[in-house]
């Protein structure tokens, strides 16, 4: 079941590909091919730029399974600069240091993998924002 | 043509006829890009384990990828700096090539998903290379090929590794996780402008890993001077002599980097000095980067140089090769470099971890 669900969702999952809509502009994600601001139809792929800031989150300790070895583990309601809220795990940063309102962006990264043989499924987390110099 | 019999003799070394190769139509690198993992591992920790602390250590610290990165994930952001800084079209992409000693599988390529995951696909050449540390720098060979032949506009070569290091072995206090992306593309719109490149390779018996063994093994005596210094000083003497420069001719020089004093005594060998070298010398910070270490090189020296500097590159992959590369950068450099992090942002980023972290993040600890 996994396999083909994340191969369907690679786009999204890769690289936070979702849809605009022609009518009222509004920028939505995960692609739903509905605006669920206006109740038109929307197919435009719309490419987010994976900027953010944390809207609330939480630590995770008890992982589900496959993904025990990662926790503890912050999982995030991220707030994109485009407007849709994502949930997703925060990575390269200590759950302590987690705020609300922290800048984040997005970064391809391993969500999990079926096992030392099976396939690894790759997707968003999101990271605070780099220090340029 | 005389060959040198006794490979440390370096003096012995003749040089036969140059081997220099250039494509027809001018190309250059259009972007580049970097990545190194935030997680330090600090060498003196290793020796604390492994030899009561008393160790010589051959670099301050080494990155360490994190749980949820691999060859794939550090590929896709390096490749999205270096598209940064290039402004194309994904689609005029026509090959896209990652070379390195640990993809994450054994047969499943690694480019297909980088490819996916900057929306490339699907008319692509898109494969993945081996040739130890010298992957990357022999993909970006062939990317000067198809661009220079009016194949494809654009071709993207990455040099990634998260390298292996057996508990204990003299690898583990230097085998480092990060590496770089360029690509090459036509000579109008370079960034730096790729003069001309020589491959050198032999069949050297200095470090091999067999399939499904996890650590690495090399051949002691064969380390060095029959292997490292022989390929590295051949490669860069040969293509400075057939482009008739000497190493005054050059702003930068950036070699293959195992550990510090490796390209430290070849700099000396050449004629380069510490002041050319330093930019580029990344090893002391973050460890060796395999198939990455030469070319992030690079881009710490792409991060700083100014219009009509100089650049020599010389990789080194065990087994064993060195590609040579003559750079010089152009006016569009300075335009582009701050559209992506420099590759001083990643390494100032930086966790420090211990040995016991470093062996649970590894999956050196088996349950």
């Amino acid at each position: 079941m996994e396999i083909p669900r994340n191969w369907r969702l690679r786009a999204q999952r890769y690289a936070l590909v979702g849809e605009e809509c022609d009518h009222c502009r509004t920028k939505i994600f995960p692609p739903r091919d509905i605006c669920p601001d206006c109740g038109q139809e929307a197919k435009a792929r719309f490419a987010f730029s994976g900027k953010g800031e944390v809207y609330s989150f939480t630590v995770v300790h008890d992982a589900p399974t496959g993904y025990e070895d990662q926790a503890p583990y912050a999982i995030a309601l991220v707030k994109l600069e485009e407007g849709p809220i994502v949930t997703a795990q925060l990575t390269d940063v200590d759950s302590a240091q987690v705020a609300i309102g922290m800048p984040v962006e997005m970064v391809t990264r391993k969500l999990r993998a079926e096992g030392d043989e099976g396939v690894i499924h790759y997707g968003y987390k999101f990271r605070p924002t780099l220090a340029h110099a | 043509m005389v060959r040198a019999t006794r490979a440390h003799d370096q003096e012995q070394v003749a040089l036969g006829p140059a081997r220099v190769m250039r494509p027809d139509r001018a190309v250059g690198l259009v972007g580049y890009g970097a990545y190194v993992p935030r997680l330090r591992l600090p060498a003196k920790e290793v020796a604390r384990v492994w030899s009561e602390g008393s160790a010589l250590l051959p670099i301050r610290e080494k990155s360490v990828p994190a749980l949820d990165e691999d060859v794939i994930t550090m590929s896709i952001e390096a490749t999205r700096n270096a598209l940064a800084r290039a402004h194309i079209s994904v689609e005029d992409i026509g090959a896209l090539w990652v070379g390195s000693e640990s993809h994450p599988y054994a047969v499943k390529p690694t480019s297909t998903v980088v490819a996916e995951a900057i929306g490339a696909v699907p008319h692509l050449l898109a494969a993945d290379w081996e040739f130890a540390c010298k992957a990357g720098s022999e993909a970006l060979q062939a990317a000067i090929g198809m661009v220079g032949s009016g194949m494809m506009r654009y071709a993207i070569a990455v040099g990634m590794d998260t390298a292996q290091g057996r508990p204990g072995d003299a690898l583990e206090y230097t085998a480092g996780a990060g590496g770089a992306a360029f690509i090459v593309g036509p000579h109008d719109e370079a960034l730096v402008e790729i003069e001309a490149s020589l491959s050198y390779v032999t069949d050297t018996p200095d470090f091999w890993r067999r399939p499904g063994a996890r650590y690495p093994q090399h051949g002691q005596r064969f380390t060095g001077e029959p292997a490292y210094f022989r390929h590295i000083t051949a490669a860069a003497q040969e293509l400075m002599q057939a482009l008739g420069r000497t190493p005054a001719d050059y702003r930068f020089a950036v070699l293959h980097q195992p550990n510090t004093k490796f390209p430290q005594r070849a700099a000396d060998l050449l004629g380069f000095s510490t002041d050319q070298m330093r930019a580029g010398l990344l090893v002391p910070e973050i460890g060796n980067t395999y198939a990455g270490a030469a070319l992030i090189g690079l881009t710490a020296v792409l991060d700083e140089a100014e219009a009509g500097d100089r650049v020599l590159v010389v990789s080194f992959g065990s087994g064993a090769g060195s590609d040579a590369f003559s750079l010089r950068v152009t006016p569009r450099l300075a335009e582009c470099r701050a559209r992506a992090p420099r590759t001083r942002d990643y390494i100032a980023r930086r966790k420090e971890i211990d040995y016991g972290v470093y062996v649970r993040y590894r999956g050196k600890l088996r349950m």
